[in-house]
C-alpha cells in the first residue's frame, strides 16, 4: 500500500522545455511549481542564470506529490526532504506521495555539487533553504488563490493541514480545490520562512516514509525490476582489469536448461537465461580462457611502493600557514610517521545490476542509481543514442556508499543488451561485484610535527599520495593538482596549528579503478590526522583529550562535542588490562563529531570494539531519529573497515571474492552505541557519512591505549597485536 | 522437470532443473521479489525464507529438496503471529535503512520468536549472526526483537 507512495516518475522528455517556466498546469489541471535556485556553477555557462530544481505537484484531487531530487539509499532522505517541504507547505507527511526524479541536470542538480547526484553528504545541506522556500512559495500561492476566491486579504488567511482557512469566518478550502487557481497566481519574489520556534515537523522524530514497504517485501529495488518478457543474465568479466577473452567454448553452457544465449564481448562473457539459476549454472559451465593483458603481474605491494616513491618528491600545496620547515627546525621534539590505507570494496547488499531494453532507436533502463543523469549520459554513449532516447527509471537503492555514483554497470548492461532481443536484467554475482568494484583508493601518507618544550605543536607537515576520484568523475573539479575531496579532512582541521603545510600528489594506480567510498576524502585523512594527533599527545606525555582540548580555543563547537563525548564515555576512568579507550574528533561535511571507542584486545591479537560513545553537533536537526540511525550505521561501517576491510591484488586479480574473504561485521560483533546530540541553531550538516571517518582512528587510538602498539596501517593486523607466548 | 511446491499456502508448479536454488524460482520464475539475493553461498542471509517454519537460506536450497514442505516468504510472514509482531516492532523501532537485507532479517527474527518466546542476547546472536546488514542496523534489530518479545508477553 505504501508502495504506491514511492512511484517511479514517468520520464518526461519535455522537462527541459518546461524548466524555463516557473509554474504550469499539470495534466490534471493542478498546480505545478518548479523553483529557481542560484547554482554553484558559473553563470556564464548558463545563459538563463537559474535552473529549477525540484517539483511540488498538487493535483485537483488534493494529492500532494513530491519529486525527490535526492535518492533514498538508507540515509533517510525520503523522509527528511519531504519534512522540509511539508513544514512550509503546511501538510502532514501522511498527505504526500513521493516520486523518484528522472534524469534532468537542469531541474535536479544538487546546488552544492552542480550535478544531479546524491553523495558527499550534500542532500540536506543543499536542500535546507531551497526546499523550504519551495514549500513556502507553493503555500503562498494557495493562500493567494483562496483569498482571491473569497475576496479577502491574503493576510487574513492561513494554511494548515492541507487547507487554507479564513481566520475570522472559519471558511476553509482544501488545497486540491485551489490547485487550478493557485497555478494562475503570481509567483512571489521572496517568501518568509518560518522561525525555528514555529517548526511542527523539523526537529521532531518522523517515521520513515519508506519503512512499511521495506518490512513486507513490496519495496522495489533496481534488482526487482521485471519488465514483461525480461531475461536474466549474469556475467564473467576479465579477472585482471584490462584483460580480454582469449577463448570460449560454450557448448556445455548452451545445453543448460533455461539458457537462451551466450554474449561474448571483448572483455566479458554473459549468459542470458530464463532465470538467474540457469544463468549461473551456464556461467559455471563455460570453458573460458583469458588473455590477462598488461596488468597480469600487478600486486598491491607494487602500487604501495609507487605511492611511497611519489611522496619522496614534492606535491601540489593544498594548504599552507606560516613556515613549517623553519618552525620544525627549531622544535624541541619532532614526531614523524608513515600511514597506509588499503583499497576497499563497497559490498552493497544489493549486488550490482541493471536492466536494459535496447530497441532500434531507443533504450530503456531500470536501475537504482545515486547519479541517474550520469547513467543516462553514459548509457547513451554506450548505446550510440542521443541522451533523450535513453529512458531511465530510478529505484530504491539497496546500499550506495558511493558505488552507485558510478555508471559502469549501466554501460556494461547496455553493451550486453545490444545483442539481446527484448529486455535483459544483468545481475552481478557477489564474486563479480567484489572483484569488479571501483575501489576506495589506496593511500600513502608521510606526516610530521614539531612540538615546543610544553609539547604544543609548532609545525605540521603532511604529504600524501593516492588516486583522485574527483579528477575522473568531475574533471573540472581537479585544478592545479588538487581536488576538494582528496584533501577534505587534511587541510581543515579543528585545531589551532600554526606553521601548517599539506601537499597532495595524484597517483593513479594501474590496473584497478577507484571511486568514492562512504566518507570519501575524510575516510582517509581523518584516520591519519586523528591517529597522528594521538601520537603527538603521547610524545608530549599528555592525555589525548586534554591535548586536543588545548588546541580548540578557536573552535567552540569542536570543543563542546569533545567534552560531551569524553564525559559520557567516562574518559579517564580506569579500565581492565587488555582494554582501552580511544578518542577522535573531526569537522567534515558541515558536522562536528567526537567519538570515544572502547576496545578489548585478546592475547591472540583479536580486537573487539565493545562500546562507542558519539557526541554530534550537526547544526539544526531535521529528523533526530535519522541522525541517530546514521551514526549507528556509520560506526558499524567504519568498524567493519577497521577490523576487516582490505582489497588486495595478486597477479592482477582481486583476491577477495565473497563475504567469506571480504568480511562484514555481524550482529554478535556489533558494539553498543550511544549517541548524544548537541542542540544547535546552525544550518544542518551532512550526516550520512561523517560517523565512518571518525570511528577508525578512535579504534586505532583505543588499541594503542590497550596494548601500547600503534597501528599505522588498516585493517587491524592481529599478528602485530598478538602477545608473545 | 516440473516441481510442485507449496508457497505461502498456494500450490505452484515450476519447470526448472532440480538443482535450481529456491531463491531463483521465487524471484525469477514466480516473480516474488521480496526475497533478496546477496551472496549465493548462505553467507549473508538476505535470501532467508521459512521451510516448515525453519529459517532457511533459499540461495543454496535446491528445488528438488523441498518436497511437500511449506515455504513461507516475506510476502506472507505477516500472516503468522510471530511475523506480524516482528514486522510491527521493526516499524515501531524504525529499524530499516536501505532495507535490502531486511526481508531476510525479518524472516530470521520471526523464526526465532516463533520457536523461542523469550530469546536472550545469546539466542539473538545465534539466530541473527548469519544475516549481514551493511547499513549497520544491528543495534535496532536487537532492540526490536526484544520489543516484539515484550509484546508477546503482554499479548499472550
Amino acid at each position: 500500500m505504501i508502495l504506491d507512495r514511492i512511484a517511479s516518475r514517468t520520464p518526461d522528455t519535455n522537462l527541459s522545455r518546461r524548466s524555463f517556466l516557473t509554474t504550469s498546469a499539470t495534466v490534471g489541471g493542478g498546480l505545478m511549481l518548479s523553483l529557481s535556485l542560484p547554482l554553484g556553477r558559473s553563470e556564464a555557462a548558463r545563459p538563463d542564470g537559474f535552473a529549477p530544481n525540484a517539483f511540488i505537484r498538487i493535483d485537483s484531487d488534493g494529492q500532494v506529490v513530491l519529486t525527490m531530487p535526492y535518492v533514498e539509499m538508507g540515509q533517510g532522505t525520503y523522509t527528511s526532504i519531504p519534512m522540509l517541504i511539508a513544514e512550509e507547505l503546511e501538510v502532514s507527511l501522511k498527505q504526500v506521495r513521493l516520486e523518484h526524479a528522472p534524469p534532468n541536470e537542469k531541474l535536479y542538480a544538487n546546488p552544492l555539487l552542480g550535478v544531479q547526484a546524491t553523495g558527499n553528504s550534500n542532500a540536506m545541506r543543499g536542500a535546507w533553504k531551497p526546499l523550504r522556500e519551495a514549500g513556502a512559495t507553493a503555500r503562498t500561492m494557495l493562500v493567494a488563490a483562496a483569498a482571491n476566491r473569497w475576496g479577502v486579504d491574503a493576510k487574513s488567511c492561513r494554511a494548515q493541514d492541507g487547507e487554507v482557512i479564513h481566520v475570522s469566518t472559519g471558511r476553509r478550502l482544501k488545497y486540491g480545490e485551489l490547485a487550478v487557481e493557485a497555478a494562475k497566481m503570481p509567483v512571489p519574489g521572496n517568501v518568509t520562512l518560518k522561525s525555528p520556534e514555529d517548526f511542527k515537523l523539523i526537529g521532531t522524530p518522523a517515521k520513515r516514509l519508506d519503512a512499511p514497504a521495506k518490512v513486507n517485501g513490496t519495496a522495489v529495488y533496481g534488482i526487482d525490476a521485471r519488465p514483461p518478457g525480461v531475461k536474466i543474465a549474469t556475467l564473467a568479466q576479465s579477472p585482471v582489469f584490462g584483460g580480454r577473452v582469449k577463448s570460449l567454448d560454450d557448448t556445455a553452457a548452451r545445453a543448460v536448461k533455461g539458457v537462451r544465449q551466450i554474449v561474448r564481448l571483448d572483455d566479458v562473457v554473459a549468459v542470458v537465461a530464463d532465470h538467474m539459476g540457469a544463468a549461473k549454472k551456464g556461467l559455471a559451465a563455460l570453458k573460458l580462457e583469458w588473455d590477462d593483458g598488461p596488468n597480469a603481474n600487478l600486486a598491491t605491494e607494487e602500487i604501495a611502493r609507487e605511492l611511497e616513491q611519489a611522496t619522496l618528491g614534492s606535491g601540489a600545496v593544498a594548504h599552507n600557514i606560516g613556515d613549517a620547515d623553519k618552525a620544525m627546525a627549531s622544535a624541541a621534539t619532532k614526531v614523524e610517521a608513515i600511514y597506509h590505507l588499503p583499497f576497499l570494496a563497497h559490498a552493497t547488499m544489493e549486488p550490482m545490476n541493471c536492466t536494459v531494453h535496447f530497441r532500434k532507436d531507443e533504450c530503456e533502463i531500470w536501475i537504482g542509481s545515486q547519479a541517474v543523469a550520469r547513467v543516462q549520459a553514459m548509457a547513451a554513449e554506450a548505446a550510440g543514442l542521443p541522451p533523450e532516447k535513453v529512458i531511465v527509471h530510478n529505484h530504491l537503492i539497496g546500499g550506495g556508499f558511493g558505488r552507485r555514483l558510478e555508471a559502469d554497470g549501466a554501460v556494461r548492461a547496455v553493451e550486453i543488451a545490444k545483442h539481446v532481443d527484448g529486455p535483459v536484467k544483468v545481475v552481478w554475482t557477489r564474486e563479480e561485484d567484489i572483484q569488479h568494484d571501483m575501489y576506495r583508493p589506496y593511500w600513502f601518507d608521510r606526516i610530521s610535527a614539531g612540538l615546543n618544550e610544553q609539547g604544543r605543536p609548532v609545525a605540521w607537515k603532511h604529504r600524501f599520495a593516492g588516486s583522485s576520484v574527483l579528477a575522473r568523475w568531475l574533471p573540472p573539479a581537479f585544478k592545479d593538482g588538487l581536488d576538494p575531496d582528496s584533501t577534505e579532512g587534511a587541510i581543515d582541521l579543528v585545531y589551532d596549528l600554526p606553521n601548517f603545510h599539506v601537499e597532495y600528489i595524484r597517483v593513479e594506480p594501474p590496473g584497478i579503478p577507484t571511486a568514492f567510498w562512504r566518507s570519501v576524502g575524510p575516510s582517509h585523512n581523518v584516520f591519519v590526522t586523528e591517529s597522528f594527533i594521538d601520537e603527538m599527545a603521547v610524545a608530549a606525555k599528555q592525555d589525548a583529550v586534554a591535548y586536543r582540548r588545548a588546541l580548540l580555543d578557536k573552535s567552540p563547537r569542536a570543543k563542546a562535542v569533545l567534552d560531551l563525548a569524553a564525559e559520557k564515555a567516562g574518559w579517564g576512568q580506569a579500565m581492565p588490562k587488555g582494554t582501552g579507550r580511544g578518542v577522535s574528533l573531526q569537522s567534515v561535511f558541515g558536522s562536528y563529531l567526537a567519538q570515544v571507542a572502547e576496545v578489548e584486545v585478546s592475547k591472540e591479537g583479536a580486537v573487539r570494539v565493545r562500546r562507542v560513545v558519539c557526541a554530534v553537533d550537526c547544526g539544526t536537526v531535521v529528523n533526530p531519529d535519522t541522525v541517530q540511525a546514521q551514526i549507528q550505521s556509520c560506526i558499524i561501517f567504519g568498524v567493519t573497515a577497521a577490523l576487516y576491510g582490505e582489497i588486495t591484488l595478486k597477479n592482477g586479480r582481486v583476491e577477495q571474492t565473497n563475504f567469506d574473504t571480504y568480511q562484514m561485521l555481524r550482529i554478535n560483533e556489533a558494539p553498543a552505541i550511544e549517541v548524544h546530540i548537541v542542540k544547535s541553531a546552525e544550518p544542518p550538516g551532512g550526516m550520512g557519512e561523517t560517523g565512518t571517518s571518525v570511528i577508525v582512528p578512535a579504534i586505532a587510538n583505543a588499541i594503542f591505549a590497550a596494548t601500547g602498539k600503534r597501528l599505522r596501517k588498516m585493517p587491524v593486523d592481529a599478528s602485530v597485536l598478538k602477545q608473545p607466548v | 522437470m516440473a516441481f510442485n511446491v507449496n508457497v505461502n499456502g498456494s500450490a505452484r508448479s515450476v519447470d526448472v532443473d532440480g538443482d535450481t536454488p529456491l531463491l531463483w524460482v521465487l524471484r525469477d520464475v514466480l516473480g516474488m521479489t521480496g526475497t533478496k539475493f546477496g551472496c549465493g553461498m548462505a553467507l549473508c542471509g538476505a535470501c532467508t525464507v521459512h521451510i516448515d517454519g525453519v529459517a532457511t537460506r533459499s540461495c543454496i536450497t535446491t528445488i528438488d529438496s523441498i518436497g511437500n514442505s511449506h515455504i513461507t516468504t516475506i510476502e506472507a510472514v505477516g500472516a503468522t503471529a510471530a511475523g506480524a509482531r516482528i514486522q510491527k516492532a521493526w516499524l515501531d523501532h524504525e529499524v530499516v535503512q536501505c532495507g535490502y537485507c531486511q526481508s531476510g532479517q525479518i524472516m530470521s527474527a520471526s523464526a526465532l520468536l516463533a520457536s523461542n518466546a523469550h530469546p536472550n542476547d545469546a539466542d539473538i546472536d545465534d539466530a541473527m549472526s548469519g544475516n549481514i546488514c551493511r547499513c549497520g542496523t544491528y543495534v535496532r534489530i536487537r532492540e526490536a526483537i526484544k520489543l516484539a518479545m515484550q509484546t508477546n508477553k503482554k499479548g499472550g
